[in-house]
């Protein structure tokens, strides 16, 4: 604490209306420094990050750079400070290039008032090669949300900021784009840059960051060395309650019943999937790894109708099913729950209620095509209550919920439907610690009663900790299926990137014919 | 933020205290509230013929607002109704005059009107064009049939037999027929709307198509059928117009869809798709027609009232976004 904090913020209060966002809040940012800060979703991180951005105004306290106390009213002042803030939300014009969307805020402050695209395409190309390999005269709109998320990172090292924040910047990105972010993250603390790293994924903050902040419920609870906590410290501390363990117990041996609920042939789409056979059995959690754009979701689409699949046979308890639309997969029994939980799983502006029955209007509409109401309510009532989604009344809109209540809406309407097979892609991204394990744990509930349950996924704890059973797909077809005994990070990352020592795959082919 | 640690209790919210945060609630009272300044400011605000002609000027644009509204929360937009409420009146017309029965020859005017609907409905659906545009060039295109059927001159139709204009001229136990047909739309559409599940359907693909999609609903169907719907209540609307007025000129109508439109948005319906009720509408052109009499009735120009008009729809949707920011923070 000999150096002066290049940014500190002092008893910092923020409410809306009634509600307390944050409590005379401090924090401090050392030169150099990455510094994680930690917290449920809710806890007021994205708050104060706002602030510090700009984006907000604090009702009291003051924020300090450099000891000198300042006002950032804002973002474009926060921008002048060096303050450099990437969203976790993607805000892009998807149809600019990529190049002009990273330069978007650097051409705002550059007073020539033509525009060099050589230059900018050069430059842009040469901040995006120590990312990834995009090529920066696409238009965002034809990218993939990890891709997009690279995007948002890179518009940020454009600018020349002293202060870096990074909000939740992992949550769409593989683990080989994460890695190479971290590099980054790394060369900027070399060039005396301070990084703010907000992230749920205490893996990342360990390996990453020196110091750590946790916030709760508004409050600053801790700020401690690294090395003097360990993650479990640092999460018991989040959620204020002891978290025994972090995933649910998985498939006793002896349950393991071999029945396939779900059988898979051969699919292929004659473009993103090719011959993907597997079977999911009875009351087991299949996980599915793989890297971004491997084709993960192609796989689950195909199987649901919602993708045209070439060839391929999809079975439910051995018996053939036609699924040519998304309808048919709904009555056969299986459902999707996508990815995008707010672009296409749940209706934002639609009450819970309204959201939960749509899957199962024709259960609920009367004989003169009228809505039963009530029904309705019921239905609406049971599920939330059976998930434990936390909220004001069936009766409010879901934008009122928090994240991981809103995923459990998204997944209440998949199971008003009673299915067979659920196929959750990506089900706890951008979820805060507490809601997770609570997803998780009602997954395994719901595999324990039968439904078969897919898990694409992208981290790799969560396919680790909570599936019974991993396939991990490269380029379309699956490199490799690991079972309890055979999983670990290393495994599926191989398998997913393709260095394998061959034997390896081999193995991985026969354990998935098996 | 604080909802995350909301505990999850049901209130049950009192019926009454639902009404009063009700945006209905708000143009009702404002709605008085012009009523009440208008009745000290002019003698014949209050009175009983004052208050009949009002109702009976917004009586038939009421049922173009109801398809628009509708279309309004399945995400599109109409700028052809103008033009499709005159060609169903001048289509009308002159098979009338032709020598067609005039039940018959409405049935046929409101049955071409939902045709030009499933027109733009193609283009939307299956072309893939927005609404926006689609219906700028139907409102065009419909606009010049009009001046072709007529050659441009007005029809007289002052040979309709009685019991045709009884329908836009004529009282039920002293109430405009005009008015009765204005009701049972209201009450039937705001009923389908809330309870059918056809028109739940509407709400789900307006508020995000690609869930409706994910989640089994034909949302290229839903927006086709509202498209129809639109354009033939707009049929409809004409018709009625015609039995009123006896006559069938082929420049009525030119601007309507923007006091439509306007109608809608200030009752609450979202140009973004997901939101609406035929109530809010109906209160919206009610408010927009007790503006335009009380303005008659202060002997306010004419070229004033389309200004003051336009900077009361602006006011009434910044309120109201102004109002839905500060809950959504």
């Amino acid at each position: 604490m000999t150096a002066q904090p290049v940014l500190e913020v002092r008893r910092v209060t923020k409410h809306f209306g009634a509600v307390k966002a944050l409590t005379e809040v401090n924090f401090q940012l050392e030169r150099g420094e990455i510094h994680a800060l930690c917290g449920e979703n809710g806890a007021g991180k994205s708050t104060l990050m706002n602030i510090i951005a700009g984006v907000l105004q604090p009702n009291e306290g003051e924020i300090l750079v450099d000891g000198a106390p300042v006002k950032i009213g804002s973002p474009a002042i926060a921008q002048t400070l060096g303050i450099g803030l990437v969203h976790q939300e993607i805000a892009l014009c998807p149809d600019a290039t990529v190049a002009e969307n990273m330069f978007m805020a650097a051409t705002n402050r550059r007073r020539s008032p033509l525009m060099n695209y050589g230059a900018l395409e050069r430059e842009a190309q040469g901040v995006m090669n120590r990312l990834a390999p995009i090529d920066v005269r696409r238009k965002v709109a034809d990218l993939g949300i990890s891709s997009q998320q690279l995007v948002e990172i890179a518009k940020a090292l454009t600018l020349d900021c002293r202060v870096l924040i990074l909000d939740e910047p992992t949550a769409a990105l593989t683990e080989a784009e994460a890695q190479a972010l971290f590099g980054i993250v790394r060369d900027l603390k070399a060039a005396g840059i301070s990084i703010i790293y907000i992230s749920h994924r205490m893996a990342e903050i360990f390996s990453l960051c020196d110091r750590v902040t946790v916030f709760r419920d508004g409050r600053h609870v801790v700020t401690e060395k690294i090395a003097d906590v360990t993650p479990d410290d640092v999460v018991r501390r989040m959620v204020g309650r002891e978290i025994s363990q972090l995933y649910p117990p998985k498939q006793a041996p002896e349950a393991r019943s071999g029945e396939p609920i779900l059988s898979v042939r051969n699919l292929s789409d004659g473009d993103r999937i090719d011959s993907v056979s597997f079977d999911l059995k009875r009351g087991e959690i299949l996980g599915i790894g793989g890297l971004i754009g491997s084709g993960r979701t192609e796989i689950a689409e195909a199987i649901c109708g919602l993708r045209a699949k070439s060839t391929g046979e999809v079975a439910l308890r051995g018996k053939p099913q036609r699924i040519a639309n998304y309808r048919d997969a709904v009555n056969a029994g299986i459902v999707y729950l996508s990815e995008d939980r707010k672009g296409s799983g749940v209706f934002i502006d639609l009450s819970i209620a309204q959201n939960i029955s749509v899957l199962d209007l024709k259960t609920l509409t009367g004989p003169l095509g009228l809505l039963n109401s009530r029904a309705e309510a019921d239905l609406a009532r049971e599920f939330v209550r059976r998930l434990g989604v936390r909220m004001g009344g069936i009766d409010m809109p879901v934008s009122s919920l928090s994240g991981g209540n809103q995923q459990k809406v998204a997944i209440a309407k998949q199971l008003a439907v009673r299915p067979q097979v659920i196929l959750m892609d990506e089900p706890t991204r951008g979820i805060d610690v507490g809601a997770k394990s609570e997803i998780h744990r009602l997954l395994r509930e719901l595999a324990e009663t039968g439904i078969g349950i897919v898990v694409i996924s992208s981290e790799l704890p969560e396919l680790l900790g909570l599936c019974d059973r991993v396939l991990v797909i490269r380029e379309g077809t699956i490199a490799g299926a690991l079972d309890d005994t055979e999983m670990s990070e290393e495994a599926v990352i191989r398998l997913a990137s393709g260095v394998t020592p061959t034997d390896r795959i081999a193995a991985g082919r026969a354990a998935n014919v098996a | 933020m604080a909802v995350d640690t909301m505990v999850a209790t049901e209130r049950a919210v009192p019926a009454w205290k639902r009404i009063g945060t009700m945006r209905e609630a708000g143009l009702i009272a404002i709605i008085l509230a012009l009523g009440l300044v208008m009745s000290f400011a002019s003698p014949h605000f209050l009175t009983f013929g004052n208050m009949r002609a009002m109702l009976m000027s917004f009586s038939v644009e009421g049922i173009v607002v109801v398809g628009m509204t509708i279309l309004l929360i399945v995400g599109g937009i109409d700028l052809a109704v103008g033009s499709v409420v005159c060609f169903a009146m001048v289509l009308a017309g002159s098979l009338f005059l032709a020598g067609v029965d005039p039940w018959t020859a409405s049935l046929v005017g409101i049955l071409a009107s939902s045709m030009i609907g499933m027109i733009m409905g193609f283009f939307v659906t299956v072309v893939g064009l927005n609404h926006f545009i689609t219906s700028l060039a139907a409102m065009v295109i419909v606009r010049g049939l009009c001046l072709v059927i007529t050659k441009g001159t007005p029809l007289s139709l002052f040979t309709l037999p009685a019991s045709f204009k009884a329908v836009g001229q004529g009282t039920f136990h002293g109430v405009p027929y005009v008015i009765l047909i204005f009701v049972a739309v209201v009450i039937l559409f705001d009923f389908l709307l809330r309870r059918a599940t056809a028109f739940r359907k509407v709400f789900y693909t307006g508020s995000n198509e690609k869930a409706a999609l994910y989640s089994g609903i034909k949302t290229k169907q839903v927006k086709f059928w509202v498209t129809v719907l639109c354009s033939t209540l707009a049929g409809v609307a004409g018709v009625v117009y015609m039995s009123r007025f006896g006559a069938a000129t082929p420049t009525f109508g030119v601007g309507m869809e923007l006091n439509i439109i306007a109608a809608a948005v200030i009752g609450g319906a979202s140009l973004n798709g997901g939101s609406g009720t035929i109530l809010g509408a109906i209160l919206g052109i009610a408010l927009l027609s007790v503006v335009t009499s009380s303005l008659i009735l202060l002997d306010v120009s004419v070229y004033w009232q389309d200004m003051i008009k336009g900077c009361i729809l602006l006011a009434a949707v910044s309120i109201d976004h102004l109002l839905h920011k500060r809950k959504a923070v």
